[in-house]
């Protein structure tokens, strides 16, 4: 493999790791609140769905995103209600929204653009445009370096940026201020949070607003950013890999970013080649598929560093009475 | 005590849950410019207006049977097995290795090795979650959910390079013989004068299924398995101090599950396709949670739900065949019955609870 295929590769790598960052990013805010969040999956389709109609009919792809948040926070709204004010099932709750999100984006879909569940390609302004960051021409001729800076690091489009910069600032929201401290707290042990005065119920709803909001952008990425248009199941899976991602990272930032790095990783390499012949052994491509969630099995078996859930993480919450 | 009599929590929880997703439902046809009232006219009449459409109903609903069995199952131990999908599919690689490779003489053994062969293989999907989650406290509903995917790659694999007949372009094996075709409600019911069925893919594994329901019933609440899955279900250190090991009925209640949800690719795999295509559970295994919550995991509830989801299904087709309504709005009044039935279900119960202690308590000052 030469420099530039590598280059290629990485470049796939980012632009795929995006989606499975945001809503990794966004699971984690959920769990670390003890609320297991499942529908990250339709979340993002239902965005990815909305971003694309109305930047489609609106021509802007700022309007598009403001739509696919508000329909990825309309569920995470119904989420809340399901889990956190009725205390019922999160998981099945989860599933539900899924289906829901499957079910309604075919059913707008063919009933606005009668196109067989899709809308129609976006162009112009309705999609994000890479950007090219300052000097990226001139330093293109630097070798090694210069093909890195132009290639890999310019030439993405605004949220794979704001997708890298969330994982900071996620970090310094849960471990350095007060909201961080409070949401970690109601997710291992409600009652204490709740001794203090604090309102759990309240921090949980935020906890899936944040939630709604980032998985809304990594819809509206994948259909305004990654692909021009709203297809059918376009998610792919995405929701559950960034939530196998989730667990790979321990519900941690940084991790999250390596594990959706790696995962990303898989998807570019299984996108590029069919099967990997590795000396005697041929990987199949199906093999490269199934991996990420094999490895999520394997460390989720604890044989590999084990991975310990937010401890109230799935329960609702009673109050003493 | 403050609780509601066992009626209203049997069957007026559920019909009110399921009055709200109708109406919802409802609200999505009218949302997208459709008559619900013609819709349902013309579900009704494509669906039970015929044999034929008898025919499409059953067989539909015969694997939402086994797939609600599985889950309703795993329900009672308290455990969420989402995993039916892929066990389906595993069982499904049970039916066509026992069909393709073991000669077998008659429908009648063929069905007895491949019931075995399916469950096997189901059963043996579920293992390794079923082990993770007794032995080393990975959540079921991860690994599951996990295993799904890795199923999909897996069966993927097996049958673009290892079952798929030389030169054949699409993944999938190759035809079962002969004598391993079930017969269909048509062979079985039509007399010359009077067919009955016609081209309909139900097939003589809806009684399989219907036996399935009264062997589950039996399972939970008249053996000492069941009662212990039942225990275990309701809470595990009163069981545990009762001396029943939670890793043998976690393990055992997850094998049983799903061999159940592997049973299904008998209808699929043997009863119509008759050979393994790729995508022959078709969503069945989740549509298994949306019978199992709306059944109340009781064989009967689920039975009754599987034929309700059947009548959806063909419904469903007939709708997206005659009109503007695609097949997704089928997806949709799955995902509202899961929601209602399952997720929101205090909102439906606590003001009917409020309701009825309110009026006990006025009857008991009186």
């Amino acid at each position: 493999m030469d420099f530039a295929t590598a280059l290629q590769i990485l470049d796939s790598t980012v632009r795929l790791s995006t989606p499975l960052l945001l809503a990794c990013l966004a699971g984690l805010f959920s769990e670390r609140s003890g609320i297991f969040d499942i529908g990250l999956e339709g979340k993002m389709l239902m965005a990815a769905f909305f971003s694309a109609a109305v930047a489609f009919v609106s021509g802007s792809v700022w309007l598009g995103m403001l739509a696919g948040i508000a329909a990825s926070m309309a569920l995470s709204a119904l989420h809340g209600l399901a889990s956190i004010t009725f205390r019922g099932n999160q998981l099945i709750s989860g599933v539900a929204i899924n289906f829901l999100a499957a079910g309604l984006t075919v059913l707008i879909a063919q009933d606005w653009f009668s196109q067989g569940g899709r809308t129609p390609s976006l162009i112009g302004g309705a999609r994000f445009e890479p950007i090219t960051l300052p000097l990226a021409d001139t330093l293109a001729g630097v070798p090694i370096l210069g093909p890195i800076y132009a290639e890999l690091i310019s030439g993405h489009t605004l949220p794979v940026y704001f997708a890298f910069a969330c994982v900071p600032a996620t970090w310094w929201i849960l471990f350095r201020t007060r909201f961080g401290l409070r949401l970690r707290a109601v997710g291992e042990n409600p009652a204490a949070v709740d001794t203090a005065g604090i309102s759990v119920i309240g921090l949980r709803y935020a906890a899936v607003a944040i939630c709604g909001l980032l998985c809304g952008i990594a819809g509206a990425y994948l259909a305004t950013a990654l692909q021009a248009g709203f297809i059918k199941d376009m998610t792919a899976g995405r929701g559950y890999i960034a939530l196998a991602a989730l667990i790979f990272a321990k519900w941690r930032p940084w991790y999250a970013l390596m594990s959706c790095l790696l995962f990303g990783f898989l998807q570019a390499i299984a996108l590029r080649y069919q099967n990997i012949e590795l000396g005697p052994i041929t990987l199949p491509v199906q093999f490269m598929d199934a991996l990420p969630y094999i490895l999520t099995v394997v460390i989720l078996a604890g044989f590999v560093g084990r991975a310990i859930p937010p401890r109230a993480g799935g329960e609702p919450y009673m109050k003493e009475r | 005590m403050d609780r509601m009599p066992p009626w209203a929590d049997a069957l007026l929880v559920p019909l009110i849950s399921l009055i709200l997703a109708a109406i919802l439902s409802a609200l999505v046809i009218i949302g997208i410019g459709e008559d619900p009232i013609a819709a349902v006219t013309l579900m009704v009449k494509g669906a039970l207006g015929s044999t034929y459409g008898w025919g499409y109903t059953l067989y539909y609903a015969t694997n939402f049977i086994f797939t609600g069995l599985a889950v309703a199952v795993a329900f009672h131990a308290r455990m969420f097995n989402i995993g039916g999908e892929g066990q389906a599919m595993l069982g499904g690689l049970g039916v066509a290795l026992v069909c393709l490779y073991l000669p077998l003489p008659h429908w009648t053994v063929a069905l007895l090795v491949a019931t075995l062969g399916a469950a096997a293989f189901g059963a043996a999907w579920a293992l390794i979650p079923a082990y993770l989650q007794a032995r080393r406290g990975s959540h079921i509903v991860i690994t599951t959910i996990m295993f799904n995917f890795i199923a999909a790659a897996l069966l993927n694999y097996v049958l673009v390079n290892l079952l798929r007949p030389a030169g054949a372009m699409d993944p999938a094996s190759a035809r079962f013989p002969e004598a391993t075709h079930l017969p269909t409600f048509q062979a079985m019911f039509s007399t010359p004068d009077a067919p009955l069925f016609r081209g309909a893919p139900a097939n003589v594994t809806f009684f399989l299924a219907v036996l399935a329901c009264l062997a589950v019933w039996l399972l939970i609440w008249r053996t000492r398995l069941g009662y212990e899955i039942r225990a275990f279900g309701h809470s595990e250190p009163a069981a545990k101090y009762a001396g029943i090991s939670p890793v043998r009925i976690t393990i055992l209640a997850m094998l049983i599950s799903g061999g159940l949800a592997g049973l299904m690719a008998l209808n699929t795999t043997m009863g119509e396709a008759e050979r393994l295509v790729l995508n022959s559970v078709e969503g069945a295994g989740f549509i298994g949670i949306a019978v199992a919550l709306m059944g109340r995991s009781h064989p009967l509830g689920v039975l009754m739900a599987a034929v309700l989801f059947g009548f959806l299904y063909q419904g469903g087709a007939e709708l997206a065949l005659w009109t503007n309504i695609p097949r997704e709005l089928i997806v949709v009044i799955q995902a509202l019955v899961i929601l209602f039935t399952g997720a929101l279900d205090n909102m439906v119960r606590m003001p009917l609870e409020r309701l009825f202690l309110a009026r006990r308590g006025k009857g008991a000052t009186k």
